[in-house]
This record gives structure tokens, C-alpha cells and sequence, in this order.
């Protein structure tokens, strides 16, 4: 009968509409990198919050530029990022309450084991770029607005390089994330540049190698700030504090240093030592 | 390629041991997926049908934006949703973005075009067919609009079936609005491409499969009832 048809019909949706269970638990969302959620932590640290706290982090994982937009749209409690011009402007705009630091790992050129630009007895990044470019060899960008991408634009501009004008030549914008990026690098094989927690985890290597590391240019500090509840009221504000306060606290900074990917340290913690109220 | 053979052994792997995971993920995906068709046949099925029957003006641009809206990309409709759903869009107050409903709202509006442009096809040449019949019985297009489309049934089914293959496939439009978060809006396209993100192959390619086989199993099913019914009826 049509009846029964389209009864089963409005009762499967009525319980696709039924918020799932886990709606009723206390969570906050945060909206982070890819780079930091690629790499493990979230799913290692996280439940150390919530067991202290009784609090679930809902984790929205998007580029740098995108997560500040999501961010800026009231659409998450907290933002942890890693481009400091970017998070300094977020809080001086009155979006964000403040930013705190929270930790800090670098950034590293990988590319294709032979090596055929060359760039592996080079002593700064800028020539290893530079390098690349004179030689013509690929370089794929992440090309997406992240932190990642801001950090390879600027060292460009060091090297007084417009790569975007090779775009589509030997420099290719992958507009993809850090992971994405990897498997294109991996493909072609190219030189990219990545973040160190994201390639330790990182399982299609390939033909790929660690090339170029240790320039204080390629340090990448994460930042954590509190969405502001005077800007949008929904903003759970004593919830994502206390997240806030425990991930720049002597336990957060902690779960941060011991969390491992194979063997090796992924972040190093440098929040304040005096915790905020 | 030893990829497809790891995939082989990773699907099988998370369906023998029943992975905690892996069931709630397919579970949440056949929830949004379904609850998204059985809204878009409620809709879908009564407009296509409307369309097919009535004549009036601009119904030829109607037929067409309905027939091109087919092809509209699912992360067209994400970014759609985002930004009615964002706290900052018009409906922001239900804070309802990075929710399965917002996942469900999303493909409801990619599937019931689908719906409804299959719909209409059918049930214009099931009109053609009928139409003396049924007007020299008095009945009209508003009469003919519930008779036909259960006359149509069997081959309405396909049209539900390709809207829910658009809707268990597409990753563009839950990921933009769902936000991928593990265990509360990650479903089977979107653990795929975070695995591929990840760079672990073989898994994504398992859950692939274990997405392929769930669709095929829905869509025997569904064969299956179409063809025993028929039989009943005949």
C-alpha cells in the first residue's frame, strides 16, 4: 500500500532528524589544523580532558585560513592554529579573547630520495628553496591558505622568488591538505614542504625523503584562543576556557611532550607557565 | 599493485572483528544517507509527478533548472548549507552546523532533484499511455497524480535508488557541513578521504569496498522486493 510506504518513509525520517545520542553529552567544538589532527595528538590527548572534566572536544579539522573563518563565523568554542600574524589579528579584530601559546614543533623539506636539485648540503632554507627554483625541479604547494602555505609564501618572499608565476610549471598548487599534499608529493615525485608531526605519521612515503631541516625560519608555533562569547553569545566560554586552561596547565603540556610517533617527540610545549583565569 | 591486496585485508579485517568504530561510522552513514532519500521521495516524488501532469506557464524552465540541478556538485550544496547554517547565516540560532541534521538538510536538497526529474519522466509516459483513459474515467492530472505514481512504482524504486546512490557517495557536501568529527558526524565518505589524508591507502580503499558492498546489498534489496512484489501483483 502507498499508506505503509510512506509511513516507513516519515519514520526513518523522523529518526534520521532524532539528534544523535552523543548530543546530550557537554562538548565544545574546536576547529583546528589538519596538520595537528593528521598527526595523532587530538585522539591521544583528548581523552585526558574529558576524563578530568567530564567535557568531549568535537574536533573540526580545516586549514589555518578556513578554520579563522569558521572561527570568525561564531561556528566553533575554540581555535588552535599555527600562523601567529593571522591568530595576533583574529584577537586584536575582537574576534578571539586572547592567545595563548601552546606549543611548537617545525616545519621540513621532503622530497625525492635522489635528490636531483640538489638541496641536501645547503645550510638555510631560503637557498634550498632558491635552489629549487633554479633548477626547475617540481615543488607542490598546499596552495590552500593554511598555515603551512603562508609559511612557504613567506620563505618565497625571503628568497625574493614569485613562484606563483611558475604555477603549473615546476611549482604545482595542490589546494589540498597537508596529508593530500604529501600524496601528491609522493606521486610525482616533488619536493614539498610539510610539517614534522604530519610526515612522521605519514604512511605513502613512497620515493619520498627528509631533505632539509633544524632553520629557525621553519619553526611552527600553535596557538590557542577562546572564540568571543561578547561577539557571539552562544560561544561556550567557561567550557572552552577550561579546555583553554588544561592545554596550556601543567597536564595538557604534559599529554603534548609525551605523545610519540614512532619513537620520535612530535610538539614541544611552550605555554606560559601561569595559567589564566 | 600490493595496495588493493593491504585493502583486501583491511575491509576484511574491520568486518570479521565487528570494529567498534567502523559499525557506529556505517551506522551514521545509513542514517543520514536514508533519513536524506526518504525526505527527498517525500518531496521528489509528488513534484516530479506534479510537473509531469499539470501544464503551466513557465514549465518548460521548471523541467530544465529541475533536470540541471541533477548535476549540481555536492560541495556547491556544502557550501549552500554552510553558510545558511553558520551561526552567522540566517538560520544560526538552531546551531544546527557540524550535526548529522545538518548532513541530512544537505543531501535532501542534492538527492530531491534526482528524485524528482526521474520522477517526472516516468510518470509523463505513463500519462501519455493513460491519459484518454483516464479523462474519459473524469479524471484529471490532480487524480491522475496519486494513481500514477503507484501504477510507476516499480520503476520510481530506481529513481529512489539513484538519488540514494548520490547520497551515500558524496563527500563534498558532509564534510563541508558535518565537519568530519569522529563519532558524532563521520560517516563512510568522509573517514575515506581523512585516511587518504593520512596517507594510509589500503584502509581507505577497505572502507571503500565495505561502501560498495553496502550499496550493492541496499540496492538487491531493494531488486529483490520489486521483483517478489511484481510477482504478487501479477
Amino acid at each position: 500500500m502507498p499508506g505503509r510506504l510512506i509511513t516507513t518513509a516519515l519514520v526513518a525520517a523522523v529518526m534520521g532528524l532524532m539528534p544523535a545520542p552523543a548530543a546530550a553529552e557537554q562538548y565544545i567544538t574546536l576547529v583546528g589544523t589538519t596538520s595537528t589532527d593528521n598527526s595523532g595528538l587530538y585522539g591521544k590527548i583528548l581523552p585526558l580532558f574529558t576524563a578530568r572534566t567530564g567535557i568531549h572536544v568535537r574536533v573540526v579539522s580545516v586549514g589555518t585560513g578556513r578554520a579563522i573563518n569558521i572561527a570568525r563565523n561564531g561556528d566553533a568554542d575554540v581555535l588552535l592554529v599555527h600562523h601567529r600574524a593571522s591568530e595576533e589579528k583574529f584577537v586584536a579584530e575582537g574576534y578571539g579573547v586572547k592567545r595563548y601559546d601552546v606549543m611548537y614543533n617545525d616545519f621540513i623539506i621532503v622530497g625525492p630520495e635522489n635528490d636531483p636539485a640538489g638541496i641536501g648540503g645547503l645550510k638555510s632554507v631560503v637557498d634550498e628553496l632558491a635552489k629549487i627554483a633554479k633548477t626547475k625541479n617540481f615543488f607542490v604547494s598546499r596552495g590552500d591558505d593554511s598555515g603551512t602555505h603562508k609559511k612557504e609564501l613567506s620563505i618565497w618572499k625571503i628568497a625574493g622568488i614569485d613562484a606563483a608565476k611558475a604555477s603549473g610549471g615546476w611549482y604545482r598548487e595542490a589546494g589540498a591538505g597537508m596529508g593530500a599534499t604529501l600524496n601528491t608529493a609522493s606521486a610525482m615525485p616533488a619536493y614539498t614542504l610539510a610539517d614534522r608531526g604530519t610526515w612522521l605519521k605519514f604512511e605513502n612515503r613512497g620515493g619520498l625523503r627528509l631533505l632539509a631541516e633544524n632553520d629557525p625560519l621553519l619553526l611552527n608555533p600553535y596557538g590557542v584562543i577562546l572564540i568571543n562569547p561578547a561577539r557571539h553569545p552562544h560561544i561556550k566560554a567557561k567550557m572552552g576556557q577550561a579546555f583553554i586552561d588544561w592545554i596550556t596547565g601543567p597536564e595538557g603540556q604534559a599529554a603534548i611532550k609525551a605523545y610519540r610517533i614512532k619513537g620520535s617527540q612530535a610538539f614541544f610545549p611552550n605555554a606560559k607557565q601561569a595559567v589564566s583565569r | 599493485m600490493t595496495n588493493f591486496s593491504d585493502a583486501f585485508a583491511a575491509a576484511l579485517g574491520l568486518v570479521l572483528s565487528l570494529d567498534a568504530s567502523l559499525t557506529e561510522i556505517v551506522g551514521l552513514s545509513l542514517q543520514v544517507s536514508l533519513s536524506a532519500v526518504a525526505i527527498a521521495a517525500l518531496i521528489g516524488l509528488p513534484v516530479g509527478a506534479a510537473i509531469a501532469l499539470f501544464r503551466f506557464r513557465g514549465r518548460f524552465f521548471i523541467v530544465v533548472t529541475v533536470n540541471a540541478l541533477m548535476g549540481m556538485p555536492p560541495v556547491v550544496v556544502g557550501l549552500i548549507v554552510y553558510l545558511l547554517l553558520s551561526r552567522a547565516g540566517p538560520f544560526g540560532v538552531f546551531g544546527l552546523l557540524f550535526t548529522p541534521t545538518a548532513m541530512i538538510v544537505a543531501q535532501v536538497l542534492l538527492v530531491t532533484p534526482i528524485i524528482a526529474a526521474l520522477t517526472r519522466q516516468v510518470i509523463e509516459d505513463l500519462w501519455i499511455e493513460y491519459e484518454e483513459q483516464m479523462r474519459s474515467l473524469g479524471a484529471g492530472p490532480g487524480r491522475a497524480v496519486p494513481a500514477l505514481l503507484w501504477d510507476g512504482r516499480f520503476t520510481l524504486i530506481t529513481a529512489i535508488l539513484a538519488g540514494f546512490g548520490r547520497a551515500s557517495a558524496e563527500v563534498g557536501a558532509v564534510m563541508i557541513v558535518g565537519g568530519n568529527i569522529d563519532h558524532v558526524t563521520r560517516v563512510m565518505t568522509t573517514s575515506i578521504a581523512l585516511e587518504v589524508s593520512k596517507g594510509d591507502l589500503a584502509l581507505a580503499l577497505g572502507l571503500g569496498m565495505i561502501l560498495l558492498t553496502l550499496s550493492a546489498s541496499i540496492n538487491a534489496g531493494a531488486y529483490l522486493i520489486q521483483h517478489s512484489t511484481k510477482r504478487w501483483h501479477a
